[in-house]
């Protein structure tokens, strides 16, 4: 009897049944290539021509050119940035995203709206705009340069410790903020609408107060959402380009950023010196996706 | 602890969530909100819990004599378990219990050992003894209801209020849990008000039943009064099974004919049926599996169909198939007249058979 239905089965499964989840084995294996190949094509070949380059006139020239004195503050000012407008936009996108997802008030979807401007906005222009107000011949100049401004004791303390904002780190800071804004509260809004306000009543019937609510009953909950709002926020405000260049004006081993200063060296045919600074930047951004691919990996393993 | 509300009226936007209720929760009494949804319950358990906020000028909620209208929720105290448990996710069941004790200001705190104490007493009281280290996903529905139950009580509330407590449970641990929480609700006697939509679990469980519709409270009783006496079409109609007929004439000046209601296990089938109430029908569908027989019968003389609840031991002796005709008394029915939701209770003595007929006041 065993006999006869296992002869009976291996009769009938040399004929392949499709299954109805599941596509024929040569269209499988098509799209698979096709995405694959994208892939090679797009992503990971120049990530390879990055390094190739870089190495092109051996290891030496290459640890030579990241030792250059303008490349390495370069680099220190990309770290700086990143160190500042990262924690603002954990502050304002945890903010926002708690106002529109837990209240409901008069102008919110206006705020959502703004929150997607950077998103919709071309870089360059957002950085034209800060130019327009905060450069020489903007608000700011105006106010500098004012017979009788307000809050005098301002105007005389910003003349005297010459503080600029526009082609000075003040600029780029405020210019990358402003285009990271999006990643954090963009990443919680959905993840705490999902969640409802339940939660919060309940700690609240409890006797917890608002502060107590917010770090032992919200915060936890968003948790793997914000670290990956940062993250994604922390990789953007490393690489951004075309919002600093406005603001930065390019000044060597003062204003300028690794992505500025890699488009100097490249213009000025510096390849190996060019290629080396990108080098810096693709690391920064594998650690960045090893970091996200960690936060995925534990968050997975939590919630289990 | 009793609550009093007077007069609450809410409305988000244009809509009127409830409208001028006022309701009165005995010190130590279970009492069930019952009501198709959309009906207010829910929001005014909110408004008394403190979540809500009735609008501005309108209303008073009183605890045992005190006004805390405009006191917040966390200082009420009230205990209140939502319908989806609410707990806290990334806590164990211990902490989730413990949370209400650990949020206290300094100095009111107790000790970690007492709060642990408590915990460890709760834990007992809900039968859990042993899962206070696990998460509330690694619990079932109603581990997780009791945890939220048992966390709502850790801070010694004099009030709990209950948002559907059941509703997100299967039909057996439902009436498992609803026996237990009798039970426990008698024993500590703390005032508690329940929202529900399930009728069978509203009759069941309280002392008392608020039947609410569109804003306003139908009808407040015990189960046995909302059920026998029901004060309005809608409360006849919401709690149980009805037969509803239009009466043959006798209408009421300036109103259309009158309407009656009648229980299906007030339907009483006779094959032979010698008296002068009966109505004649035909048999059309006998249900013979479950607690008890139904028939669905259909009148002779007006097509109306009624549905008849018996025994099954008495549809046995009757031995109906479909297509039979017989006679059917109607042992206690109730009047209304129809568009004017007057009460007016018109049933006849339970023993009796009475029959509506035209033109008869019973």
């Amino acid at each position: 009897m065993a006999s006869a239905v296992s002869s009976l089965s291996r009769s009938s499964g040399s004929a392949v049944r499709p299954l109805a989840t599941r596509d024929a084995t040569w269209v499988r294996y098509t799209l698979t290539a096709v995405a694959l190949g994208f892939l090679a094509l797009f992503l990971l070949l120049p990530l390879v021509a990055v390094f190739a380059e870089a190495l092109r006139r051996g290891l030496g020239a290459y640890i030579t050119a990241l030792k250059d004195p303008d490349g390495l503050h370069a680099l220190k000012l990309t770290l700086i940035t990143a160190a500042l407008a990262v924690p603002a936009n954990l502050v304002f996108g945890v903010a926002a995203a708690w106002c529109i997802a837990k209240f409901t008030f008069p102008g919110k979807s206006v705020l959502i709206t703004l929150i997607d401007l950077p998103f919709a906005v071309s870089p360059v222009i957002s950085g034209l705009i800060y130019v327009l107000i905060f450069g020489a011949q903007g608000w700011y100049g105006q106010y500098l340069n004012a017979e009788a401004p307000w809050f005098p004791a301002l105007q005389a303390w910003l003349i005297e410790q010459d503080f600029k904002i526009i082609f000075a780190v003040p600029g780029i800071v405020l210019a990358t903020v402003f285009v990271t804004f999006p990643f954090v509260a963009r990443e919680l809004i959905p993840l705490m609408q999902q969640q409802g306000n339940d939660e919060e009543y309940a700690a609240i019937t409890l006797g917890a107060n608002g502060w107590q609510t917010f770090w032992n009953v919200t915060l936890p909950n968003i948790k793997w959402g914000l670290f990956y709002g940062v993250i994604l926020c922390n990789a953007r405000a490393m690489g951004e380009f075309g919002a600093v260049s406005v603001v930065s004006g390019h000044i060597r081993g003062e204003t300028n950023t690794l992505p500025l200063h890699v488009e100097i060296l490249y213009n000025e045919y510096q390849f190996v010196g060019a290629f080396a600074a990108a080098s810096v930047l693709a690391l920064l951004a594998l650690v960045t996706l090893v970091l996200k691919s960690l936060v995925e990996w534990a968050h997975a393993r939590r919630t289990a | 602890m009793s609550i009093i509300a007077r007069n609450i009226t809410k409305t988000f936007g244009a809509y009127t969530a409830l409208n001028d209720v006022s309701l009165d929760v005995p010190e130590g009494k279970l009492v069930a909100l019952l009501g198709p949804s959309g009906s207010g319950k829910t929001t005014l358990l909110r408004i008394i819990a403190g979540l809500e906020f009735s609008d501005p000028g309108s209303g008073r909620i009183d605890f045992h004599g005190t006004d805390v209208t405009d006191i917040p929720a966390g200082k009420r105290g009230v205990g209140f378990v939502f319908q989806h448990y609410a707990l806290f996710r990334h806590m164990t069941v211990a902490q989730n219990i413990a949370f209400g004790l650990t949020v206290q200001p300094r100095r009111e705190r107790q000790s970690a050992e007492q709060i642990q104490a408590r915990v460890k007493e709760l834990l007992k009281l809900i039968q859990l003894d042993d899962l206070g280290a696990r998460y509330p996903t690694q619990l079932s529905g109603g581990q997780r209801q009791r945890v939220a139950l048992a966390r709502a009580l850790a801070v010694q509330p004099k009030v709990l209020l209950l948002d559907e407590p059941f509703g997100a449970l299967d039909a057996r641990v439902r009436k498992d849990l609803r026996r237990w929480l009798r039970q426990f609700q008698r024993e500590i006697g703390i005032t508690t008000v329940f929202v529900t939509h399930d009728q069978e679990e509203a009759l069941e469980l309280a002392d008392q039943v608020v039947v609410m519709n569109n804003a306003k409270i139908e009808q407040v009783g015990t189960p046995q009064e909302v059920y026998d006496q029901p004060a309005s079409p809608f409360v006849i109609e919401f709690l149980g099974n009805v037969n509803r007929f239009a009466a043959l004439g006798h209408p009421l000046p300036g109103a259309g004919p009158d309407v009656i209601y009648v229980r299906p296990h007030d339907v009483d089938i006779q094959r032979h049926y010698e008296g002068e109430h009966g109505v004649r029908v035909r048999v059309q569908h006998v249900f013979s599996a479950g607690n008890y027989g139904r028939v669905a019968l259909v009148r002779l003389d007006n097509g109306d169909t009624i549905d008849a609840e018996l025994s099954r031991v008495r549809l046995k002796e009757l031995g109906l198939a479909a297509g039979d005709e017989a006679h059917v008394v109607f042992r206690h029915i109730r009047l209304f007249p129809a568009g004017a939701f007057v009460e007016r209770d018109v049933a006849a003595d339970d023993a009796t058979p009475a029959v509506v007929d035209a033109g008869r006041d019973i």
